[in-house]
């Protein structure tokens, strides 16, 4: 950079470079994010625009399509009930309003548990060596084999009803380990790296090192992790209310599908009390596929000259 | 011929004891955090189909003495951990009396010809397509068609499951709707019974490929962009070798091996996944016996269920991680990681 004032153009184009050159400027990550925030703008604006009481059983008549088709009772739907009702007359659109965000805060809030875990056990296995690597590498090679949504099964059909925060606590339980491993393979490899020894031989403390000038190189990894954690956690949520389990008095997709199944909704047609969710769900986990994509992209540059 | 160095093969195996005993022990501890109680659960079961059960109060007792609930902790627990490494999960509450083993029995064969069948389809789809994606010689519609596909893969498999049994079963009517196979044939070594069991088979296999292949799309596709750069690559390009016999006898040979590691990895969701496709199918695997117990609170049934799938799981990445340095040569058995 020279000291020689720029022209206003040469500033523009500068600028403009700098933005292209940006990794984080991914269309990617731009799409999936958009996705996500859609859903989430979704249950915000929703429950603004839409009467959430409709969630409830027999606020509407049972079964009703959305506008435009037919049930098998001749009924046409209304805009009373602009995507249909379920088996008990609850409203679609409420519904989703209500159940979609359930879906992503599990999920969330899971991974985000999951990953604080999984940051303070990685570094402390990274740093320390020794037995205690011993036992958090052992221990997250041993839980990372388990699935968890056969310990879950057991655990919700002992314990009975459960409610969103539980669940995620529980589905936190099994999402540390991935996290936890990638921060500890990383954090042994940097520690021998150029810029670590200097800033230890500047008497840096182990918690500088750590937050300052390891954490931020992990950034993109983390977030790859992350979101692949998101991802486990709400197909799991998800497993476990299509099975009957999960919270069973608040609306959540998964549940709406599993009553659907039951009441046999496929072979009497009604594709709206199954297709929505499964639809919202599916929008979902693209996104988070395309995030995670896009991540790749961020922390890979390889991968960025290959168009997917 | 390498042999597996003792070292190693006692770490796996730790892993791999570790692996049951926690999953063993959480599968013991969570009911007994429970305040509901098994053997009144049994009881109210009678109450409900006899309606009204004399001397509830001595039968709750023989129960729990049958249960063994009346041992201390540490006894049941003891003994809980030897039936269970002797496949012993007690007697089916729903389906009084018939052993745990016994229902496992039947459901797992089911359970596990899916599993092997749809693993099998997927892994070569998936490498195959991953390997193309990169190829420099694929047709172009191939560079745009399988990304496109590979947005599915991130849905789990009973999404895809609900929509393929909603466009051939319940729409099209080209394939039975829910089974393993059709009511009016006998289970047996027959051709009507083979032909029976794939055309039910199929819709719960193609949800699971169609959701999996991009898992290992993907990776292939990673391993594909390093192997491309190689001298030896450039070398057999160099050296005149038809374009194709390159890419399967010099890149895809070379890429796929970290590829079986993957598969330790994702294991243990293919087969979470995968009972939950059973139970939208009502396929008569693992899933459907644990939907079921689920329906009627059989503990016993839940409990041998998720610890037979847990075993299955662990078994499967063991086996991959002691096989994996025999298929690739590069490797060798590492102690630690």
């Amino acid at each position: 950079m020279s000291d020689m004032p720029l022209t206003r153009a040469e500033r523009k184009r500068q600028r403009r470079i700098r933005r292209f050159d940006n990794p984080w400027l991914n269309p990617k990550l731009f799409w999936g994010a958009g996705l996500l925030l859609t859903i989430i703008a979704v249950g915000i604006l929703g429950r603004l625009f839409w009467d959430p009481e409709l969630v409830f059983v027999g606020s509407g008549i049972p079964k009703m399509p959305p506008p435009g088709f037919e049930n098998l009772r001749g009924q046409s739907g209304t805009f009373a009930n602009p995507l249909g009702t379920e088996g008990s007359g609850r409203d679609m659109l409420a519904l989703i309003i209500i159940g979609a965000p359930n879906s992503l805060y599990v999920g969330l809030m899971a991974s985000l548990i999951g990953m604080s875990v999984g940051i303070f056990l990685g570094f402390t296995s990274g740093f320390m060596g020794g037995r205690t690597d011993d036992v958090i590498r052992v221990l997250s090679d041993v839980m990372i084999t388990i699935p968890p949504l056969l310990i879950l099964v057991v655990f919700q059909s002992a314990f009975g009803d459960v409610t969103l925060t539980m669940m995620a606590l529980l589905i936190a339980g099994f999402v540390w380990q991935s996290p936890t491993r990638l921060i500890r393979a990383q954090v042994l490899s940097m520690k021998q790296s150029g810029y670590v020894q200097m800033a230890r031989l500047s008497g840096a403390s182990t918690w500088h090192i750590m937050f300052k000038e390891m954490l931020p190189n992990l950034v993109p990894y983390l977030f790859g992790s992350f979101i692949a954690n998101v991802t486990t956690s709400i197909v799991t949520a998800v497993g476990l209310e299509v099975l009957g389990l999960g919270p069973q008095r608040i609306p959540t997709l998964g549940r709406t599908i599993y009553e659907a199944i039951n009441a046999g909704a496929l072979i009497q047609n009604l594709w709206w009390w199954w297709g929505i969710p499964t639809l919202l769900l599916a929008v979902m986990f693209i996104g988070l596929l395309l995030i995670n994509l896009g991540l790749d992209e961020v922390s890979n540059p390889r991968l960025r000259k290959l168009k997917l | 011929m390498q042999t597996i160095p003792r070292a190693y093969l006692l770490n796996r195996l730790l892993t791999l004891f570790l692996t049951v005993f926690i999953a063993a022990t959480l599968i013991w501890i969570i009911p007994r955090l429970s305040p509901v109680d098994p053997a009144e659960i049994m009881l109210g079961r009678m109450a409900a189909g006899a309606g009204a059960v004399a001397d509830s109060e001595a039968i709750l007792a023989q129960l729990r003495q049958n249960f063994g609930l009346d041992d201390p902790l540490f006894v049941q627990y003891l003994k809980y951990l030897w039936n269970t490494v002797t496949f012993n999960f007690g007697l089916s509450t729903a389906t009084f009396p018939t052993p745990v083993s016994v229902l496992i029995a039947q459901a797992l064969p089911w359970t596990l010809g899916l599993m092997i069948l749809s693993l099998i389809i997927t892994f070569f789809i998936g490498n195959l397509l991953g390997a193309l994606m990169v190829w420099e010689k694929s047709p172009k519609f191939v560079r745009v068609a399988i990304p496109a596909a590979m947005v599915f893969t991130s849905i789990p498999p009973i999404l895809s499951g609900l929509l393929l049994m909603w466009i051939f079963a319940a729409k099209l009517r080209w394939f039975p709707l829910t089974g393993a196979y059709g009511l009016t044939v006998e289970p047996g070594w027959s051709w009507d019974f083979a032909v029976s069991v794939m055309h039910h088979g199929f819709l719960p296999a193609l949800s699971i490929v169609i959701v999996t292949f991009g898992f290992w799309a993907l990776g292939m596709r990673g391993l594909m962009i390093t192997v491309q750069g190689e001298d030896y690559v450039t070398l057999a390009k160099a050296k005149g070798l038809r374009p194709r016999y390159i890419l399967y006898k010099y890149m895809i040979r070379n890429a796929i091996l970290p590829q079986i590691t993957a598969f330790a990895l994702k294991v243990g969701l293919l087969i979470a996944g995968q009972v939950l496709v059973e139970r939208i199918f009502a396929f008569n695997g693992m899933g459907k016996l644990l939907y079921d117990a689920i329906l009627d609170q059989d503990f016993p049934v839940i409990q041998g269920v998720s610890f037979v799938i847990i075993l299955m799981t662990a078994l499967s990445v063991f086996i991959v991680d002691l096989i994996y340095p025999f298929i690739d040569p590069r490797i060798r058995h590492e102690v630690a990681s």
